[in-house]
């Protein structure tokens, strides 16, 4: 245990050493306040028209403005994740001290969660300032807390996906921007492999929409928690990690 | 301490180790000889888990590196060739990951980091960026994480390459004082190295054991012979017929004059190592009128060593076992 504490805290020093967690901050501050902004002035213009129509004040503050903003955000942090995890295992690869790392007494798996801890831990901190703009719909109206929640919690089991993926690339290449790369076109594959679900049609379409990640991300920000969607990410994380220990024990073997 | 038994290991059609036999007694420094490529850093791999023999056995402290895997990483420290280290951390902060990865508590970590600083001379370091030290104290830096936890073995592949001569004597002093409270294995391709700091040898080459006992082993002067050279100025005919003439001197073959220096002949041959018959050949060279300029031993490379082991044995069977009890003194 004392081994995947100090794999984390290694890997957090790393990330808050290098400029990454920093230039990943702020521009991810900055897209999400813009989206924000517009968003809320969308959402304002909106709402004056509504209440001059006879049917209006049906205007939902959750389904208008944050579900699509989350949505906004799980694509970007899609865009992220690969920066967050390619370093983690190629660097060792690629200067060596994995060599010196695998011959302390720690087992793979303790070194495959530390940094899929220190990644995940990143990836919510990343996501911590998106909390000023839920504050301001606080202070301007009445947002639904209970769905805000679901859909962060939806966002920690997607980032929890990227990053399970994005390790299983690290591990395989002692390229950083290879590793990138292959996480970054397999969350995309996944993203939109099920828009060819329907043209495909049949079992094998509805195979193609169940694997697809960005539908069993879409209840979460309306404020529905499926156990589908929630067995879903915890099956891909799972599914990863086991993939990323076992390419590690194969490396040793392999080598 | 440590035992390996017919250790194989295939990369490919390529046999790194073929056959390797070997075992460290307690409290002994080893020396792990060979040129490169001859499967020193493959047995050292081997030997600390990163990965398992293709076939053959190796164990250390009693635990098999294959199905005791961590006890047996628990009893070793190990500092790999080129000393891959975090430079992004500082000293203090890499050894305490060290500790904590090799399983010490937080303050127990701490301890270890300090002790090991003190250890190595590398304390007041503490605070400063790995990668802005000199190559002298990574090494060091790279010892002390070797001996976080206090591990009874360690394993050092070329502790001293690239350093300067007086790291050099440093880090060999350091290793030395281990001796007798440590188990170590001590690769190197240098042998002056191995004959000052170890108690044994063990020489391998092509991924097989040529020879192992203890370091007087390595002396060039075996047969009784020092092997020499030799420049004087004169003609080289008339020289060489002298040298041949001269009692105690046989194997004489002219070399390459020098070309800064017109005029030299230059020889290599070999004498017999007493001081006297050394002095009988300057004064033959001197007494016939030529003017010597050069009469240097030649220090034997590990090849010729090599060479000299293997036909020195009948063909067969290239290897050497010269046992000696541990601790004799082979000076």
């Amino acid at each position: 245990m004392s081994a995947l504490t100090a794999i984390y805290r290694k890997e957090m020093r790393a990330y808050f050493c290098s400029p990454i967690a920093y230039v990943l901050w702020t521009c991810f501050v900055a897209l999400t306040g813009y989206f924000f902004y517009t968003g809320l002035l969308y959402y304002s213009m909106a709402s004056m028209q509504a209440m001059q129509q006879p049917w209006g004040a049906t205007l939902n503050l959750q389904e208008m403005l944050m579900a699509p903003l989350m949505s906004n955000w799980s694509v970007m942090l899609m865009l992220i994740s690969p920066l967050l995890t390619m370093r983690l295992l190629s660097e060792e690869k690629r200067s060596g001290t994995i060599e010196l790392l695998l011959s302390y007494p720690l087992s793979d798996a303790s070194v495959v969660l530390g940094k899929f801890l220190a990644a995940l831990s990143m990836f919510a901190l990343i996501l911590l300032p998106t909390l000023a703009q839920v504050a301001i719909l606080f202070w301007l109206g009445q947002p639904h807390l209970p769905a805000i929640l679901a859909g962060y919690l939806g966002l920690l089991f997607m980032g929890a996906a990227f990053i399970a993926l994005g390790l299983l690339a690290s591990a395989l290449t002692e390229n950083q921007i290879v590793s990138g790369v292959l996480a970054f076109v397999a969350l995309l594959m996944l993203w939109v492999v099920g828009w060819s679900g329907n043209l495909v049609g049949g079992s094998l379409g509805e195979a193609l929409k169940a694997l697809a990640l960005g539908p069993h991300f879409e209840g979460f920000p309306k404020g529905l928690i499926d156990t589908a969607d929630v067995a879903y990410f915890i099956l891909f994380i799972g599914f990863f990690l086991f993939v990323t220990i076992r390419t590690l024990e194969a490396k040793r073997w392999k080598a | 301490m440590i035992e390996v038994k017919d250790l194989r290991k295939r990369f490919g059609d390529n046999l790194a180790v073929d056959g390797l036999n070997f075992e460290v007694a307690d409290g002994e420094i080893l020396g792990f000889l060979g040129p490169n490529g001859a499967g020193k850093t493959t047995t050292m791999r081997i030997l600390t888990g990163y990965f398992p023999p293709s076939s053959g056995s190796a164990s250390i402290a009693g635990h098999d590196v294959v199905d005791e895997p961590l006890a047996a990483r628990r009893a070793v420290g190990y500092l790999p060739e080129n000393v891959p280290l975090y430079v992004d951390m500082r000293v203090r902060e890499y050894l305490d990951f060290v500790g904590g990865a090799k399983g010490l508590k937080g303050l127990e970590a701490r301890r270890e980091t300090k002790r090991v600083m003190e250890a190595t001379g590398i304390a007041e370091r503490a605070g400063q960026l790995i990668k802005q030290l000199s190559k002298g104290y990574r090494q060091r830096v790279g010892l002390a994480q070797a001996l976080v936890a206090d591990p009874p073995v360690l394993i050092l592949d070329e502790p001293t390459i690239g350093l300067d001569p007086r790291q050099i004597v440093e880090i060999r002093s350091l290793i030395k004082d281990m001796a007798g409270s440590k188990t170590v294995i001590l690769s190197s391709h240098i042998l002056p190295e191995v004959a000052a700091t170890c108690q044994r040898v063990v020489i391998i080459n092509q991924g097989r054991l040529v020879a192992q006992g203890p370091p007087s082993l390595l002396r060039p002067e075996r047969a009784g012979n020092d092997r020499l050279r030799l420049a004087a100025l004169g003609d080289p005919a008339r020289l060489l017929d002298l040298l041949l003439a001269t009692p105690g001197v046989g194997g004489v073959h002219p070399e390459a004059a020098p070309a800064d220096q017109p005029g030299v002949a230059v020889f290599s041959l070999t004498a017999a190592a007493e001081p006297a018959a050394r002095a009988a050949l300057a004064k033959a060279v001197v007494d016939s009128g030529a003017g010597l300029v050069e009469l240097t031993p030649i220090a034997q490379s590990l090849e010729e060593v090599f060479v000299q082991l293997i036909t020195s044995e009948s063909g067969a069977a290239p290897v050497a076992e010269a046992e000696a009890p541990a601790g004799e003194d082979a000076a």
